[in-house]
């Protein structure tokens, strides 16, 4: 069901070509941030506003769509941004990552590997990594194309300095193809090796910071480390309750007040797939005999 | 030991700074060695610190020349300054609040310089730390330790420290012992002599303080209203001053 | 026992339903109509024209109805109606020489040509609350007097005239569009103008009293304060001259700053501006005197490092539609960058009790 008084994908043809230009300089320019003349939504900043234009610049009536918020379909964010697009753009969309053509994420990269013919959209709060190191615009922009990034060095040398290792979880800062350094959108760092080499494309989209990035297919993204405390993925140290899968990102479920708890995947796409084809985790329901 | 090459390393020419009708400084020329210290003298608004932005680059002068290796500073690109500004070159600040990060421990302000240059070992980069804070008079346990913890005189020992780890070749000085205790400038004029002689740094010296200029300088520049009015070696210009300014300022601090 | 969070769209469903009966209120009391809120909450409608930026006192009404009276919210409701508007092109500049006059005062000489109009304000109330509104009392017909035909120029325009107002060279420069380009820093005065006319009229409130209190102080006095109307003109090519395509209701505000010159200009006053749609008075105060402080940098001013002459900090967070989304969203789930965080305590403190215990042994 399409509202018929809006454009396909809500935003007006002119619209669309001012995004698709900025991502063509992206992609041109990896990693590099594309300032562009983000629109109001009719979502809040700070929703999805970046990632929701850059995919109705992308989008046409024959794409199907996926729109995951930390790794699940079923998010509630996730749920308003698909319906967005159901009602404005009459697209497919999906639950099943590899059914898709573009999948719309928020946090997470999906744990089954991405293909050629699929692009990635991130929504990105807060696009520039050396932000927290210095609040200036001018400075930061000045900062990129001098390539000074002593700074963010710094702020790892301090992690290690006072903690023993490299406190940063999420947003974990990458440098794109030896020369940006670039903020990968709040995924876990332990999405961060998904990102290079991709033969997907990826692109960003900031709404209220006004900025589009990209990673091209094939692109080499390194995690910012020293020699001597290389960068590790990391994840919680248990198996999937549910499929019993070892190696994909889990959430933490509190399920009671006595200190019970469990671990599921967040890819909920994935985990679903695995318990169709047999997989059982510790908490699995027992099969009716 | 000193490199005594034989071309100059900074060489400045005709070097003007106005503000609006008023002089900055006025038709500065230079010529700076390797291995040389140069101070610069001249009561507040004389124009030195003028003139030392003006080599340093952080403000851009009207007119004139500044030749470091050849290179012309002033106009070369932001981009190629600030790597200069980032590897040849040092600045030590009066206040050394503005030459050092508050929130980021002594440890991480010596090691900076370091990995904006490519350095990505952590134990190496700390390495040098430990180094070159014992190489300033700071205990090695309080490398972990924020600036703000610091004494003022420990402050600008550290601001020194972070400044000369990458082994810089030229200094830009303005007042480095200015705002210190007299004892705690005595023991910072020692480090930054027996520093300058080892590392066989060229430093440009801004100081009102004579005191400051003999122990350190091996020339001199006297400045008055924006021009220079004097200049020779240290002791010649302190021991025999020829312009009537100089003879002033020397005879005034010869009260002290 | 495992309690997904399947449902979430039939949760967003039934809570819009939810909303939808809370905005109604009590269906025993008559529901407001939007002629009544363009009507009769005219200054809320006002605001919301000026921050939305779109004038169109019936969508703004509309928006504040759906929006239960939630200023922002309506702002927001007429931005993104806003974005899916075509743009067929700029208006001519807005004569406010000619503006049909329903205020206008000069804080700077007790009598100006066209004379002081005091027009509907707040000024010289006193803040009692009216209980005869309560009862809903009768409308006071308003004492009227012929409008007299007597042209009110710009009352900065005749200082201009003795050379006392800084020179404003006129430019054919087209402005930035800063709904159609994105803000870039440094930004000029036509951006740095429309940025704070939209701007969330609270912030600008608040950083155009903290100059007042000497942060970025300007010594300014409100040199006019002018409200009424103006037509909007409209060059069409086709036709190859302008026609008026409509009126809008605006407030201009220029305030009279001193300026003690420099060595080469000499004593002269400088000038903060201030234009915002509709009746919005205290706005357009707000925009003039952050506007002047903003303007230290090419007056040769010293920076002081008062926030309202910090152009980034200001503009980058004057916007009410961008706040708020953003400071919003952060009830969006965030659990898998907190199980990061989970994970990294928990390894840390792991180690700091390893590391404990290897002490103590």
């Amino acid at each position: 069901m399409t509202d018929q008084a809006y454009n396909f994908a809500y935003l007006d043809e002119a619209t669309k070509r001012m995004i698709r230009r900025a991502l063509l300089k992206g992609i041109a320019v990896p990693g590099y941030q594309v300032p562009f003349a983000s629109r109001e939504m009719p979502m809040p900043y700070g929703w999805g506003t970046g990632g929701v234009q850059v995919t109705a610049a992308c989008l046409t009536p024959e794409d199907t769509l996926k729109v995951i918020d930390q790794g699940a379909d079923d998010t509630t964010n996730a749920v308003s941004i698909r319906k967005f697009f159901e009602r404005t753009g009459g697209v497919k969309t999906t639950t099943h990552t590899a059914e898709a053509s573009l999948i719309q994420t928020r946090h997470r990269i999906p744990e089954e590997p991405l293909r050629a013919d699929q692009i990635l959209v991130y929504q990105v709060p807060i696009p520039e990594p050396l932000r927290f190191l210095e609040p200036r615009e001018s400075e930061t922009r000045k900062m990129h194309s001098l390539e000074e990034y002593g700074l963010m060095h710094v702020k790892l040398y301090e992690d290690i300095a006072r903690h023993g290792e490299i406190s940063t979880a999420y947003a974990y800062p990458v440098k794109v193809e030896g020369r940006y350094v670039m903020d990968p959108s709040p995924i876990p760092k332990f999405d961060n090796p998904k990102l290079g080499g991709s033969p997907a494309i990826q692109l960003f989209g900031a709404g209220r910071e006004q900025r589009i990035y990209a990673l091209p297919p094939f692109t080499q993204v390194v995690s910012l480390d020293f020699e001597d405390h290389p960068f590790m993925a990391s994840k919680a140290d248990h198996d999937c309750d549910l499929c019993g899968c070892s190696t994909s990102y889990l959430d933490e479920v509190i399920t009671d007040d006595r200190g019970g708890r469990m671990f599921v995947c967040s890819d909920t796409d994935f985990c679903e797939a695995r318990r169709a084809q047999g997989h059982r985790g510790r908490l699995s329901p027992e099969e009716a005999v | 030991m000193k490199d005594l090459g034989n071309t100059a390393l900074l060489q400045v020419a005709g070097l003007s700074k106005y503000y609006g009708t008023r002089i900055g400084c006025e038709a500065v020329s230079f010529d700076l060695w390797p291995g040389e210290v140069l101070g610069i003298v001249g009561e507040s608004g004389s124009g030195k610190s003028t003139l030392l932005s003006c080599l340093a680059g952080h403000l851009t002068p009207d007119q004139g020349r500044v030749l470091y290796n050849g290179r012309d500073t002033v106009t070369m690109s932001e981009a190629e300054r600030r790597v200069l500004g980032r590897t040849d070159w040092a600045f030590v600040h009066q206040n050394a609040r503005d030459g050092l990060r508050m929130g980021v421990s002594a440890g991480g302000n010596v090691g900076e310089r370091l990995m904006a240059v490519g350095a990505r070992n952590y134990g190496a980069i700390r390495g040098s730390a430990i180094d070159w804070l014992g190489r300033v008079e700071i205990d090695a346990d309080r490398i972990d330790d924020r600036p703000r913890q610091f004494s003022g005189g420990m402050q600008q020992r550290l601001q020194i420290a972070r400044n000369l780890v990458t082994g810089p070749r030229l200094v830009f000085m303005d007042e480095p012992t200015g705002g210190l205790d007299v004892s705690v400038q005595a023991r910072l004029l020692d480090l930054l002599r027996g520093l300058v002689r080892d590392m066989g740094l060229s430093v440009i010296l801004v100081t009102h303080d004579l005191a400051v200029a003999r122990l350190l300088a091996d020339r001199l520049m006297v400045m008055q209203a924006g021009r220079v009015i004097e200049q020779g070696l240290t002791d010649q210009v302190l021991d025999d001053p020829q312009a009537p300014y100089t003879q002033l300022l020397v005879s005034s601090v010869l009260q002290v | 026992m495992y309690v997904a969070t399947k449902g979430g769209e039939r949760a967003i469903d039934a809570a819009h339903d939810w909303l939808a009966e809370a905005r109604r209120g009590d269906p025993a009391i008559p529901e407001l109509s939007v002629a009544q809120i363009r009507e009769q909450m005219s200054l809320a409608v006002n605001r919301v024209m000026a921050e939305g930026s779109l004038y169109d006192p019936d969508l703004a009404a509309l928006a504040i109805k759906q929006a239960r009276g939630d200023l922002i919210e309506a702002i927001f409701l007429i931005r993104a109606y806003r974005t899916t508007l075509p743009r067929f092109g700029a208006s001519l500049p807005v004569e406010t020489g000619a503006m049909a006059i329903t205020r206008r005062i000069s804080a700077t000489f007790k009598d100006v040509p066209g004379g002081q109009v005091l027009g509907p304000t707040f000024d010289y109330t006193h803040r009692l609350l009216d209980f005869k509104l309560a009862a809903e009392g009768e409308v006071q017909q308003a004492g009227r007097k012929p409008a007299d035909d007597q042209p009110a120029p710009h009352v900065l325009a005749l200082l201009d005239r003795d050379g006392l107002m800084e020179p404003l060279a006129p430019s054919a420069a087209v402005p930035g569009d800063l709904t159609r380009e994105p803000l870039e820093m440094p930004a000029d005065r036509p951006l740095r103008l429309q940025a704070l006319s939209r701007g969330d009229e609270g912030f600008v409130l608040s950083m155009a009293y903290s100059t007042q209190r000497g942060y970025g102080r300007t010594h300014a006095f409100v040199g006019e304060l002018r409200i009424g109307s103006c037509a909007v003109e409209m060059e069409i090519p086709e036709l190859g001259f302008s026609v008026e395509i409509g009126t809008v209701e605006l407030s201009e505000c220029e305030t009279v700053n001193q300026f003690t010159g420099s060595k080469t200009e000499p004593a002269q006053f400088t000038r903060g501006y201030g234009l915002v749609f509709g009746q919005n008075e205290r706005k357009s105060i707000s925009m003039s005197l952050v506007d002047r402080a903003l303007r230290w940098e090419e007056l040769g001013e010293e920076d002081t490092g008062a926030p309202a002459q910090d152009a980034e900090f200001v503009l980058y967070h004057c916007d009410n539609i961008q706040a708020t989304g953003f400071l919003e969203h952060i009830k969006l789930p965030h659990y898998v960058d907190f199980q990061s965080e989970l994970e990294l305590i928990r390894r840390l403190r792991k180690a700091a009790g390893a590391s404990e215990r290897e002490a103590a042994e």
